[in-house]
């Protein structure tokens, strides 16, 4: 009872804040309220027993990716009334993008026909005696230790590309320098210089 | 929780749960007004002041007294501010700030819900921490509170990721994520907690050289996860007023401010779960036979060590903050970038060698 309770209030809700993702005034209550759906979706992965991809999804979704959004969203300066000028004349191109979607929706969902041992797996995710964590561990680092090696691999390269496309050298900034920092000295820096009353320094 | 459940079914099993959670509150609450006076006591200890010492004997019931003028203060909404999220704000810090001690073990058995995955579930919990701030910063539309809650942001997610790969050292140890077993695994004399780690001297390895740097890593991203000086930047008094809380006042800044306490005795009970042996005392239980002592005294003695350890923390994070300069703002995410993430990267492989090599 609790547990279908759960299912629906969290369903609901991520529904409910997806279909506000689209319509909310302010971008930065966009965000919100995708923020809210992802904590849905991680309600209903512990209701499936995930709760090692509930975590993560908050972990990296809410806890790092959804920041940043907020942060771009929140430096943005959105004119509404600009963006939504040409809303009339632009209606009939996006209603038949929406159509074609929801057609390649309707034929997916018509035809989809799932393996005769796909109920008996979703029914039990995780195998007897073991942990969500361990077998999620034993599939990635045992079973698939190649596929998520090669995974990695994709991932630094894609660092390691968007680091050089933003990479800039300015040769005139003044960098703070620790280590010198560090060492500097009170003698090095200061001078203390007796000077004669009505002579000056005399330079 | 879920074994309450299976014991007293469904609506009383339910009901014992809320109990327990009700009980958790009220402790964190008044334990939490009295941490609060503590704080200014040792601060104004080392300034040579006498802090506050006229409500209640030497000061005890101040932090009553600063409640009830929070209260009754009348709340100030600018102008200009985006309300709901401006409310919303507070509330988000102080519920995440008491939704993460759901899974904190303070005894044996004293903890409301016993997660497998309890350490990743404090992880996202703190990591979320950041959304109250932001949001309190940006709702305020005002200069310097959105000035403090950017760079409050990008401070606590950089020292994040050197908690993270901390944890993960800590957690290899223990084999688990489960709070409760890793301080099970720390039982025994106290150089079985993991900032020593003196138990892997037996397979040949001197563990202690990783942890203890990592117990001091821990602590010092503790201070900058929870915005304590010498982090304090977000609300650096001379550069921002009081960064992302100035255009709070009254029960919204209450709020924030017992949110922000919060997290720190979070972060003390961290330590000690994670290095410090949690609710183990340094001698071993069999050498009192604790096995044989009644259960309410072996758990309040469980209980006591585990408060005595987060209160000693709680008094380490006071003196920091009284005798450390704040840093600035580049040594700050340097220290996090360059510093503090390679090492503990570093260190995640070398416990990793030894769980693999070590106990070969």
């Amino acid at each position: 009872m609790l547990a279908s309770l759960a299912f629906w209030a969290f369903s609901g809700v991520a529904i409910l804040s997806a279909l506000m993702v689209v319509i909310a005034r302010s971008p930065v209550r966009s965000v919100m309220f995708l923020i809210l759906s992802f904590i849905s979706a991680a309600g209903l992965f512990v209701l499936l027993g995930a709760e090692f991809l509930a975590m993560l999804l908050i972990v990296v979704y809410v806890g790092a990716v959804a920041v940043l959004f907020l942060f771009v969203v929140m430096m943005l300066d959105v004119d509404f009334a600009e963006l939504s000028a040409g809303f009339a004349e632009n209606i009939p191109l996006g209603a038949l993008v929406a159509v074609v979607l929801a057609v390649e929706l309707l034929m997916i969902g018509l035809t989809w026909e799932s393996a005769p041992q796909a109920a008996a797996l979703r029914a039990a995710v995780t195998p007897d005696g073991l942990s969500n964590v361990e077998a999620l561990g034993t599939l990635l680092y045992d079973d698939y230790i190649y596929f998520f090696q090669a995974a990695g691999l994709v991932l630094l390269v894609a660092m390691i590309g968007a680091i050089v496309l933003t990479l800039r050298h300015k040769p005139h900034v003044r960098r703070q320098n620790v280590a010198d920092q560090v060492q500097r000295r009170a003698e090095d820096a200061v001078e203390l210089i007796d000077i004669k009353p009505g002579q000056g320094i005399g330079e | 929780m879920s074994h309450f459940i299976e014991q007293w079914g469904p609506f009383w099993g339910t009901m014992a749960t809320l109990g327990q959670i009700l009980a958790f509150v009220v402790v964190l609450l008044i334990s939490l007004a009295f941490l609060l006076l503590m704080d200014r006591k040792v601060w104004a200890a080392v300034q040579m002041r006498k802090g506050p010492n006229v409500v209640g004997a030497f000061g005890l019931l101040q932090s009553f007294a600063d409640f009830l003028k929070f209260v009754f203060k009348e709340v100030v909404i600018p102008a200009g501010v985006d309300r709901s999220l401006y409310l919303i704000a507070p509330l988000i810090t102080l519920i995440l700030a008491f939704v993460t001690w759901v899974v904190v073990p303070v005894a044996p058995g004293w903890v409301i819900a016993d997660l497998n995955v309890g350490l990743l579930y404090l992880f996202a919990m703190s990591s979320l921490g950041v959304y109250g701030i932001i949001i309190g910063g940006w709702a305020s539309n005002s200069k310097y509170p959105f000035l403090g809650a950017l760079r409050s942001a990008a401070q606590m997610v950089s020292y994040e990721v050197s908690i993270g790969f901390i944890i993960v050292t800590v957690l290899l140890f223990a084999g688990s994520m489960n709070l409760t077993t890793i301080v099970e695994a720390q039982g025994g004399w106290f150089w079985n907690w993991n900032f020593l780690a003196l138990h892997t001297l037996a397979n040949g390895w001197p563990m202690f050289i990783v942890m203890i740097p990592m117990t001091v890593m821990f602590f010092i991203s503790a201070l900058a996860e929870t915005n304590r000086p010498p982090f304090d930047l977000p609300e650096a008094e001379s550069e921002l007023v009081a960064g992302y809380q100035v255009e709070y006042s009254s029960t919204p800044y209450l709020l924030f401010m017992i949110g922000e306490y919060l997290n720190i005795v979070l972060m003390c009970a961290m330590i000690t779960i994670l290095f410090f042996g949690g609710w183990n005392s340094p001698i071993p239980d069999a050498m009192i036979g604790l096995a044989d002592w009644p259960v309410w005294a072996s758990s309040l003695w469980n209980f006591g060590w585990f408060a005595g350890k987060v209160v000693f923390f709680f008094f380490m994070f006071a003196m920091v903050k009284a005798l450390v300069p704040r840093y600035r703002y580049d040594q700050l995410m340097r220290l996090g970038w360059k510093i503090f993430l390679p090492t503990s990267l570093g260190a995640v492989a070398l416990v990793g060698a030894y769980i693999v090599y070590g106990l070969g």
